[in-house]
């Protein structure tokens, strides 16, 4: 591993200043940052430690909504009563991911800030625009199972790995955020970015900032919702995609609806056009075939993840019909029903 | 207050930038005993464990989080010992394999999976064992389809996956229900 100095702040403050090198790296659960510490992708030469941080609440908003500390754990937000009871679709999200042991140490803001899986950003041998701006991309043209089918640029094709900001991007969360000019709200649709021509960026983060706690909005979902990921092997993989659906039913009618797209992009994947599609209208397979096209409009292979095309139309139908049955997906028995 | 636990043994000086790299003083309780260490910050709990006190049952399998065999409990909570910093983990509680039982004084689950014939070569075993533990203190999984999806992050290349499953839910001290 390479080298590098240490800090352990003791407050938001003084993790501010520490953090103020633009070569300085938080470091929360670890699960990520000391992977790519080790393959040599990740090159801090301060590594700031925030786990002694007060920011591992969870606690209600006043006048609606659940604030989710950034340091609080996967395990410990997927299992809190009020989340499970308001927001089950982030529990379920959550625990579509990783295992029992990354969970555990993983928190709330690292998971949204972990980095892509592309097989190339990880290959320190290969060229990559997101690990060294100006390289080039080895995923184009290259083994792209797992790559991106949406918003990809001539520059990087990678996906966002995580399933809790799938879940999150549903749910329309705010990331709250601390830095040398204050506090400021960021709406999750506006966190991740798409790579363009900048795709060493992931999310709209400045240098130096910290995320300080994920803010869930007053609207529950607490009965008509689903989490469906696909993937390699049934638990412990990245999604290849997934299907993030909350809806809320009045008098039989779609009275509000979300879908987000993991694995498919370089961010969450929204559509307002495709959400307003089902809005007013009564559940119906019909329905849901057409807002599956609107969300996956534009959506082009790379070759090797061509089947993601009717693979995430397939899942989308067959989330909305969850979702609108009140049938969540569950997490440890696979099947689809 | 933090910064001074953890000045440098020889440069106490108070301007982080200027640090040079070094060693840290770093404290933990390992399988009930204390430990005062001085670690530099790049030394992985899995390292410590294995290279520096010679607890070599925590095994290292991928070094990437990918296998769980390095799996060990960090103040009661099963981790992967590898994506964590020693340094990080001043003033924990850690119990590897050698703090949950000895020969003779076999921890249940050590049982169990004796009795199951739980592993084949066994490198993945201690990972195993510390991840159940961890498991059934956490109290989410009850049926065996629970347990193997809680038990999904430690890898068996012999495929002992059957009773590893039997040993978990016979100390669970109840069937699973498929």
């Amino acid at each position: 591993m390479i080298r590098f100095d240490y800090a352990r702040p003791a407050d938001v403050a003084e993790a501010l200043r520490d953090g103020a090198d633009a070569q300085a790296a938080y470091l929360a659960g670890g699960t990520n940052l000391v992977d790519l510490l080790k393959e040599n992708v990740a090159r801090p030469t301060r590594v700031v430690d925030i786990t002694r941080l007060p920011l591992s609440g969870i606690a209600e908003i006043e006048g609606g909504g659940l604030r989710l500390g950034a340091l609080a754990t996967n395990t410990r937000t997927a299992y809190d009563e009020r989340v499970q009871a308001d927001y089950p679709l982030l529990s379920s999200a959550i625990l579509a991911g990783a295992t029992a042991q990354l969970r555990n140490a993983a928190t709330n803001g690292g998971n949204i800030n972990q980095r892509t899986r592309c097989y190339y950003f990880y290959d320190v041998g290969t060229p990559c625009n997101k690990r060294s701006p100006g390289q080039g991309c080895a995923a184009i043209g290259g083994v792209t199972r797992i790559h991106a089918i949406l918003g990809a640029s001539h520059q990087c094709i990678a996906t966002h790995p995580s399933d809790m900001a799938v879940g999150l991007a549903a749910l329309e969360a705010q990331v709250r955020v601390a830095g040398p000019g204050g506090e400021r709200v960021i709406p999750f649709g506006d966190y991740h970015r798409l790579p363009g021509d900048e795709p060493w960026r992931d999310t709209t983060l400045q240098p130096g900032e910290l995320v300080t706690a994920i803010d869930l909005p007053p609207e529950t979902f607490p009965t008509h919702y689903t989490y469906l990921k696909l993937r390699d092997r049934l638990s412990y993989a990245f999604a290849l995609v997934s299907v993030a659906v909350a809806l809320r039913l009045e008098a039989g009618r779609i009275a509000e609806a979300r879908i987000a797209l993991g694995g498919v992009a370089h961010k969450p994947w929204r559509r307002p056009e495709a959400e307003a599609l089902l809005r007013g209208q009564e559940p119906a397979r019909d329905l849901f075939g057409a807002a599956a096209d609107a969300l996956l409009s534009g959506a082009k292979g790379q070759g090797a993840n061509d089947f993601k095309l009717p693979l995430a139309r397939k899942a989308i139908l067959r989330a909305l019909e969850q979702a609108a049955a009140g049938t969540p997906q569950s997490q440890t028995d696979k099947r689809i029903a | 207050m933090s910064q001074a636990a953890l000045s440098l043994k020889d440069d106490p000086g108070p301007a982080l930038a200027s640090r040079p790299i070094g060693t840290l003083p770093v404290r933990l309780t390992i399988n009930g005993e204390d430990h005062a260490l001085d670690l530099e910050p790049w030394v992985t709990l899995l390292d410590l464990l294995r290279e520096r006190l010679h607890l070599t049952g925590t095994k290292k399998g991928c070094d990437h989080g990918q296998c769980g065999s390095c799996t060990v409990l960090v103040d009661g909570t099963r981790l992967n010992a590898c994506l964590k910093l020693a340094v990080s983990l001043d003033g924990s509680e850690v119990t590897t394999i050698e703090g949950l039982g000895q020969p003779g004084n076999l921890h249940p689950l050590q049982a169990a999976f004796i009795e199951h014939d739980a592993f084949q070569c066994g490198y993945c075993t201690p990972g195993q064992i510390c991840s159940a533990v961890g498991l059934i203190a956490e109290g989410h999984a009850h049926t065996r389809d629970e347990v193997r999806e809680q038990m999904s992050g430690n890898l068996c290349r012999c495929g002992a996956y059957t009773n590893i499953a039997d040993a978990i839910l016979d100390v669970m001290g109840q069937e699973g229900r498929e």
